[in-house]
């Protein structure tokens, strides 16, 4: 009896080191790039600039201190990136809605691919694209042909705006899409007939059911738009600054890593916050039979 | 009365939401149709229609730092493909059976790899890398005498970077796929007596190809369009993103547009691709489940999307 399961244990503990011989690649690939990378922004962020650039250690908490000095552009990020979410959210959701609700068959899969084209496609080219759109000899000249006047629409905060909705869309569509197609349809005929007019079915129906898919996509957003580079530079002219922006500055240009490194660990916790209110926030609303789906 | 105002608004509700989606789908399509268009414009003028032409193209293809760029992309996209098709598999196949606290951590790895946004991999490579080879490089001149080349950032960093989130999503994809098999057949060839070698060789690897070519494919387009991870690692390598980027600050130039249309379409063709083998795997393995499409294609776009989450600035 003893003896075979002392077998067991060892063809076990076999399978168990294979097991390891094969994620082991991997393994290794998440410490050497992801927690060893990680672990030296954090060292540098307590350290100090040396004169010529880079980093000179140290121990200290001197450029998190100097973050709060500098406490306005990082608000502002802040509030743009929520802004530009939420329009996301609201230009999403009756695209989502008609998507998972109004079209029928093998319709609706062609339809859901064709909103996910665009994104597997070059972010850069996307935002590129808006340039020559929104370029003087773009959407002005003929807004101008029509006797509307010069307007500047390049290098605008409207035109960052844009380029975010537009980049970002499939990523918001999606998952509201998700949550709105498990949505049974009679719920909402039951609405109706119970004489509940649109709008009310809308705010008591289809948005609770809807909110899972919702906060996925905000999620999903919310945290790249917080670290936008490419768009700000292109369509904004680098007249409005993304957390992006100040961490390319502060790591090419003005090479001040240690305070460049603080900032990004303030975005990376940032983000773990968020993530696990996300997940505290969703595993709720299962409980109280809604389904979450960030992944 | 009311009920046929009723009935007329709802009516008209509708035809504005049907509206309002085409709409979209023309804002989402247009500005990519307006890029391939003026690619192939005589003209100048990036923003005049002159007439046909594939000049620009040649101009592209005989630019010497065009094809030095796209040459690195595709060096680094095949290797980055290759390198998280194997560990993502392998890792992916091997995962179940490591101890539960083991798995949980790696699970949890796996997820901080594909949601850690692209400018933080971007940068913490880059100082990463930096301090080590400073701490790296004396040594290796002490070691290797006054020629040994010095490591520095590159094409490697950037495979490096790479292959650190594609990965993953080949890891989250097989895993998906892997969950949703089919285990009478690895029953019955156990009962059989094969040896699990041959299982694995001759049900369970057949039953995860779509996945694992749909994976491989999703890899090398992201790296292939990455932009921001390799500005921050490239050093002096330059890739097809990074060169039109920097042609794009110094001015457009209607070569950018037939340069952008080429990436255009080697992407989507990969993608078109990766999305039609899965979609044919997984009618395959599952053909009694009717629905099995539907969470299949919400499947790929969602995991691609997360993960495209990533190469975006």
């Amino acid at each position: 009896m003893t003896q075979q399961s002392g077998t067991v244990a060892r063809a076990d503990a076999k399978r168990r080191g294979g097991a390891g011989l094969l994620v082991l690649p991997a393994a290794l690939w998440y410490v050497g790039f992801l927690i060893a990378p990680l672990i030296v922004l954090f060292v540098m962020s307590l350290g100090e600039r040396s004169p010529n650039g880079g980093y000179a250690p140290g121990l200290t908490l001197e450029q998190y201190a100097n973050l709060t000095s500098r406490i306005t552009p990082l608000t502002n990020t802040l509030g743009l990136a929520l802004l530009n979410t939420v329009i996301c959210v609201i230009v999403a959701f009756p695209v989502a809605y008609t998507l998972a609700l109004k079209v029928r068959g093998g319709w609706k899969l062609a339809l859901v691919a064709l909103v996910v084209v665009p994104f597997w496609t070059s972010f850069l080219i996307r935002t590129y694209a808006w340039m020559t759109v929104l370029g003087n000899q773009g959407i002005p000249r003929l807004l101008s042909g029509v006797g509307l006047g010069e307007i500047q629409l390049l290098n605008t905060p409207f035109a960052v705006s844009l380029g975010i909705v537009y980049n970002y869309l499939p990523l918001m569509v999606l998952p509201i899409y998700v949550s709105l197609e498990r949505l049974d349809h009679s719920f909402v005929e039951a609405s109706r007939d119970l004489g509940a007019g649109p709008i009310a079915t809308l705010r008591q129906i289809v948005l609770p059911l809807a909110a899972p898919g919702i906060l996925s996509g905000i999620v999903l957003v919310f945290i790249p738009v917080m670290g936008e580079y490419l768009i700000p530079i292109l369509l904004g002219g680098g007249k409005t600054y993304f957390l992006g922006n100040a961490l390319a500055d502060l790591f090419l240009q003005s090479r001040n890593w240690p305070f460049g490194s603080a900032l990004a660990a303030v975005f990376v916790a940032g983000m773990i916050v968020l993530v696990a209110l996300y997940l505290w926030v969703s595993s709720r609303l299962v409980r109280s039979g809604r389904e979450a789906s960030l992944l | 009365m009311s009920g046929f105002w009723a009935a007329r608004l709802e009516r008209l509700g509708e035809r504005a939401a049907w509206v309002y989606t085409g709409l979209v789908f023309v804002f989402l399509f247009l500005p990519i149709v307006i890029v391939v268009i003026y690619s192939f414009n005589a003209g100048r003028n990036v923003n005049q229609l002159t007439g046909f032409s594939t000049q620009w193209y040649a101009a592209a293809f005989s630019d010497r730092f065009v094809m030095r760029a796209l040459g690195n992309s595709l060096t680094i996209a095949a290797t980055t493909a290759v390198l998280a098709t194997v560990m993502g598999t392998a890792s992916a196949l091997a995962m179940d059976r490591l101890r539960p606290r083991l798995r949980r951590l790696f699970e949890v790895l796996t997820y901080v790899a594909i949601i850690v946004p692209g400018i933080v991999i971007g940068i913490a490579t880059l100082i990463f890398l930096v301090t080590a080879f400073d701490w790296l490089n004396p040594w290796l001149a002490y070691l290797g005498g006054p020629n040994t080349p010095e490591l520095g950032l590159g094409t490697g960093s950037i495979i490096a970077a790479h292959t650190l989130f594609t990965l993953a999503i080949v890891n989250v994809l097989v895993r998906t796929r892997m969950r949703g098999m089919d285990r009478t057949f690895i029953e019955a060839s156990e009962d059989l007596y094969a040896t699990p070698w041959r299982t694995f060789w001759q049900i369970t690897l057949p039953q995860l190809v779509p996945a694992i070519v749909a994976g491989a494919l999703l890899a090398f387009t992201f790296s292939f369009d990455d932009f921001i991870i390799a500005f921050f690692t490239s050093g002096q390598d330059q890739t097809v993103p990074i060169y039109l980027f920097a042609s794009i600050r110094r001015g457009v130039s209607p070569q950018v547009n037939a340069i952008a249309t080429v990436l255009l379409s080697v992407t989507i063709l990969a993608m078109v691709t990766a999305g039609f083998v899965y979609r044919r795997g997984q009618r395959r393995a599952a053909p009694s489940v009717a629905s099995a499409g539907d969470s299949a294609v919400a499947g790929v776009p969602v995991a691609a999307g997360a993960g495209a989450a990533e190469p975006t600035s």
